[in-house]
């Protein structure tokens, strides 16, 4: 077995034993990222010396007997929203393809000081605003298991990096489903914790209330370790929630008796794909043959989760992506050729003595504005600053904004009222697996559709894992979701674990890899 | 001069409502924790918060906050339990996130009240209604250079991220006096609770102000359109400006009738050299500011305890003090009026002086007259003042004694100030010495022997006659005490007939 194929688990424990090395470890998966990543462009950005160095430092270390990080010489990938201290965090955005942030991210802090080897910066949908990472203006990420077909996304590089061995574990971010469907999409593992769980400063903000930074793996058991890092109080967050950490790692094993599992009738209806739909029915009789109770369950408002997300989230972003205005930072128009064309088109006006014409004409600070944002940001941005803008707007706030957070409280007070029934509600990740690409390019509406089942956790702030469950018949994965009250991520994770002891799905491999 | 017609003959009312934008005298920004220092070199005092980086978040300081109450509390405001941040949102260089965090439909406090009055009586105390005070961060600075061929604009972000506390009155006042005097007490309120040192010129303290006309008309008021008045850098240009700006929209009045809702808003600049306002470009007309809840941050909540504990705390209020002037130091209210406005510094060094010396008329005196127009000759704050009040109160006692008369007393309280020394020590050293009365009544007695045109007319009932030999005496001997000379000639005078 090679070490790109041990679990983040396997790695750490053949390191402590001091079989292998953080040198070695890191080689290896290095060599499947120059191996694979020009088909997969799952990574924005790689760091092989710094990796390297780093490797070293905790092989010394180790070798000296001194204490280290509980990832210690393991290599994680970043999601490339997540802000370096010296190192490009572009949010696959022309607008930030050049900016280097002068501070890292909390969980980057985090992962240094549990002496992880960051690796690389992985690909996503431009702000992480899509479902397939196609949305992306700086690399096509392709799914490791068929690439024809799209990662999913947002966070579609940190999923496909993972799927094909160059990483054993990455670090996503989920603001209505950005790692769990890319989970689902790539056959692995990942976690959306409750909002406030991890820290979100560093986080480049897509939409504040929702964004949440979690980890990916390919075991429950892997995520656990890496959300042991990644979770706790931050003061740089007000949002952060000032509760204790468990130890995930620790009560992982422990079995949950007597789980009650809530299954939403909605989540099966009509429009699921009957191959998705099947493999979810089969990880649910996996539960009830592990001595679960199975229940129907309602969320009456569940149906408005797609609508509220999307005034909701467009909202906060149009709102976050107004400092990309050329002023600062970022990218900039070409401002002498701005200038001229101003110069000359006032010159044409006084020519022609049309002076009304000349008043009302923009000034060159606003004709930078518009032309740097126009110039830096895609389509998809575009699209959901403009959607965003209109429900702020005088005349349309209560009918949009104000109406979505009603929608978002009744949808918080749907999962309540079912998490007095039930431990964990279960349904299906995605409507269907992994699209074509190009597939939904030019219907965002059905690319909306993609998040149907897993915006309610954002909405909630509720934890959620995705854990792969089978495959088509074409050999796409499919991905069951999990879902579980405020806090309750160790509760997900035995769950899973649960789950991968008696099934192996998680540990299929793509044929590439 | 034109002088103003009587309020009464007027043809109109002037309404005036105030915007107070307040720098709050915290050590650290409202949302990072970079400097509020003022005058540091540009882009200097900054963080990824406060320049609005990518992934930065804001963190309230908890202290910026309890000044708020503690101001809101001064102003007799209601503190509701809860509030929440907004973004405002609106494109400028010198606003790096695109929006101000500041406070939309539930400011942190709302419905309070200062009361203003005129020691000179031009216009009936009354009560000016204070609609709300919200905190919000302040934004950088534009440097624009205007130099022909170079225009070029800079900007500095050391003031992005302050806290400015906005008070918004009612437009309760209706002279440009009124609005004056308004600023002066709202200032001396902020001063006294400490939370603003007020500089206009480092731009802690800015006014906007809201002017229009009542017209009358017969039995009725015609409202004219609203006027907002920017760009007044001291308290005096406030006042200059409307007065010229309610001039300026009675004539237009008379020009084109035009009432409120005729005419969009307006907004002025007030051009302090040629002392006119003049139409601004606004930066954002009829703009959407597309407030909404700041998600980055939670809401904040005000226990009862948390505000009886500042209500505890809260520094002495002007206008209370002024009534305990009157009251505990039996001042006229003209007298409280001047010590009160100075500032809680002068007031307190004139209670010490008033106990010290057992005589707050004297104490009152010595502080207005003396202390007063020396700090204003050195330029100096009474904390830097090098007379103490104990010190100054030794004088004024060996003065109530008859050691020393008025005019002597001022002589050794000067030099007192400019040789740092007791009052004995600059007594010594002006040769002012006890003069015994033996000494002077054989003084007095040659100086009766040398003027019997003056004995004769005291003895005709020409009292005053007296002074000259006052004058003799002094100019023979300049520690005598003139109230003593002065009996005591009398007394020899007496004894001769």
């Amino acid at each position: 077995m090679s070490l790109i194929d041990l679990t983040a688990t396997e790695l750490q424990s053949q390191l402590a034993l001091g079989h292998i090395t953080a040198v070695e470890v890191t080689g290896a998966f290095w060599a499947q990222i120059e191996r694979l990543n020009e088909q997969v462009g799952a990574f924005l950005a790689t760091r092989r010396d710094m990796a390297l160095e780093a490797a070293e430092r905790i092989d010394l270390q180790r070798a000296k007997g001194a204490a280290v990080g509980p990832l210690a010489g393991i290599p994680v990938a970043l999601k490339d929203l997540i802000c370096t201290q010296g190192e490009r965090t572009t949010c696959a955005s022309r607008m930030l393809a050049s900016f280097v942030p002068p501070y890292d991210a909390t969980v980057v802090e985090r992962l240094r000081s549990a002496d992880a080897i960051l690796i690389g910066k992985t690909n996503l949908d431009e702000f992480a605003m899509g479902g397939s990472t196609e949305s992306s203006a700086l690399g096509v990420t392709r799914n490791p298991w068929d690439l024809e077909c799209v990662p999913g996304g947002s966070s579609g590089g940190a999923a496909a990096c993972l799927a094909a061995r160059m990483v054993p574990l990455s670090v996503g971010t989920d603001t209505g489903g950005s790692i769990r469907q890319p989970a689902a999409f790539c056959g692995v593992t990942g976690l959306k914790p409750t909002y406030g769980r991890v820290s979100r400063y560093g986080l480049i903000a897509f939409a504040s209330s929702l964004d949440q930074i979690g980890p990916m793996a390919r075991s429950a058991e892997d995520v656990a370790l890496l959300l042991e890092v990644l979770a706790g109080h931050d003061a740089r967050d007000s949002t952060s929630a000032a509760v204790p950490v468990p130890r995930y790692t620790e009560c992982l094993r422990q079995p949950l008796s007597g789980l009650r599992i809530g299954v939403p009738r909605a989540h099966f209806a009509d429009g699921l794909d009957p191959e998705v739909a099947a493999a979810v029915q089969e990880g649910l009789r996996v539960y009830r043959d592990q001595g679960a109770e199975i229940r129907e369950i309602e969320l009456p408002h569940g149906r408005y989760g797609i609508a509220a997300y999307y005034v909701i989230a467009p909202s906060e972003a149009s709102s976050n992506l107004a400092r990309y205005d050329g002023v600062h930072y970022g990218y900039r128009t070409d401002e002498a050729a701005l200038l001229a064309e101003w110069r000359e088109e006032s010159r044409r006006l006084m020519d022609a003595g049309d002076t009304s014409a000349l008043q009302q004409s923009d000034n060159p600070l606003v004709r930078m504005y518009r032309r740097t944002r126009a110039e830096g940001f895609g389509p998809e941005v575009k699209r959901r600053i403009m959607l965003g803008t209109y429900a702020l707007s005088a005349g349309y706030y209560d009918a949009y904004y104000l109406k979505a957070q009603k929608v978002r409280r009744l949808i918080r007070q749907d999962y309540d009222r079912a998490f007095e029934q039930v431990d964990l509600i279960l349904g299906p990740v995605t409507p269907g697996p992994a699209f074509r690409a190009g597939e939904k390019a030019s219907d965002p509406l059905s690319m909306y559709l993609v998040d149907l089942f897993t915006v309610g956790a954002n909405l909630a702030g509720i934890p959620a894992i995705s854990v792969p469950c089978g495959f088509t018949s074409r050999g796409l994965p499919v991905g069951l979701h999990l879902q579980a009250p405020p806090l309750e991520e160790s509760r997900l994770l035995r769950a899973a674990y649960m789950y991968q002891q008696t099934t192996d799905w998680h540990t299929r491999k793509p044929s590439l890899a | 001069m034109k002088q103003p017609p009587e309020p009464d003959h007027l043809p109109y009312k002037i309404v005036i409502g105030l915007e107070v934008h307040v720098q709050l005298a915290t050590r650290t920004k409202l949302f990072c924790r970079c400097n509020t220092q003022f005058g540091a070199p540009p882009n200097t005092q900054t963080c990824p918060v406060c320049i609005g980086l990518p992934g930065a978040l804001p963190v309230m300081n908890d202290e910026a906050f309890r000044l708020s109450l503690q101001t809101a509390l001064a102003l007799n405001c209601q503190i509701p339990p809860s509030t929440k941040w907004d973004r405002k949102q609106y494109y400028y260089p010198d606003l790096p996130k695109g929006y101000q965090i500041s406070q939309y439909d539930l400011p942190l406090s709302h419905d309070g009240f200062l009361e203003i009055h005129d020691s000179q009586q031009r216009f009936e105390s009354k009560r000016v209604r204070i609609r709300r005070a919200h905190l919000e961060e302040d934004a950088g600075k534009s440097i624009h250079d205007e130099r022909s061929g170079t225009a070029d604009s800079r900007i500095d972000l050391n003031r992005t991220g302050t806290p400015l506390l906005e008070i918004v009155s009612e437009p309760d006042m209706s002279s440009a006096l009124e609005a004056r005097t308004f600023l002066d007490e709202l200032k001396l309120v902020l001063v006294y609770q400490g939370v603003s040192d007020c500089n206009m010129q480092e731009g802690s303290l800015r006014v906007d102000a809201n002017i229009n006309l009542h017209i009358r008309d017969r039995e009725t008021w015609i409202p004219t359109p609203i006027v907002e008045v920017k760009n007044m850098n001291s308290f005096r240009a406030v006042e200059r400006a409307l007065e010229f700006e309610a001039d300026r929209q009675f004539d237009v009045w008379q020009e084109t009738g035009q009432r409120l809702g005729d005419a969009p808003k307006q907004t002025r600049g007030w051009d302090d050299q040629a002392e006119v306002t003049r139409p601004q470009r606004g930066k954002e007309e009829s703009s959407d500011y597309r407030y909404f809840p700041d998600p980055d941050l939670v809401p904040v909540n005000v226990s009862p305890q948390q505000l009886d504990q500042i209500r505890r705390q809260l520094g002495p209020i002007p206008a209370v003090l002024r009534e305990q002037l009157q009251t505990q130091w039996g001042l006229g209210a003209y007298d409280a009026d001047v010590l009160v406005n100075q500032g809680p510094r002068l007031v307190q060094y004139f209670t010490q002086l008033a106990e010290a010396c057992g005589d707050a008329k004297e104490a009152s005196n010595w502080v207005q007259q003396d202390v007063m127009r020396r700090l204003k000759e050195q330029q100096t704050e009474i904390d830097a003042f090098p007379v103490s009040a104990a010190t100054l109160a030794e004088l004024i006692r060996m003065k109530q004694a008859g050691q020393l008369d008025r005019s002597r007393a001022r002589e050794v309280f000067q030099h007192m100030c400019d040789h740092l020394q007791s009052p004995q020590q600059a007594m010594t050293a002006l040769g002012i010495q006890q003069v015994d009365t033996a000494e002077l009544s054989a003084l007095c007695r040659s100086l009766l022997d040398k003027n019997p045109a003056i004995v004769a007319d005291v003895k005709a009932g020409k009292q005053q006659a007296i002074g000259s030999l006052v004058g003799q005496a002094k100019k023979q001997n300049p520690n005598v005490n003139p109230a003593q000379v002065k009996e005591i000639c009398l007394q020899l005078i007496a004894e001769m007939s």
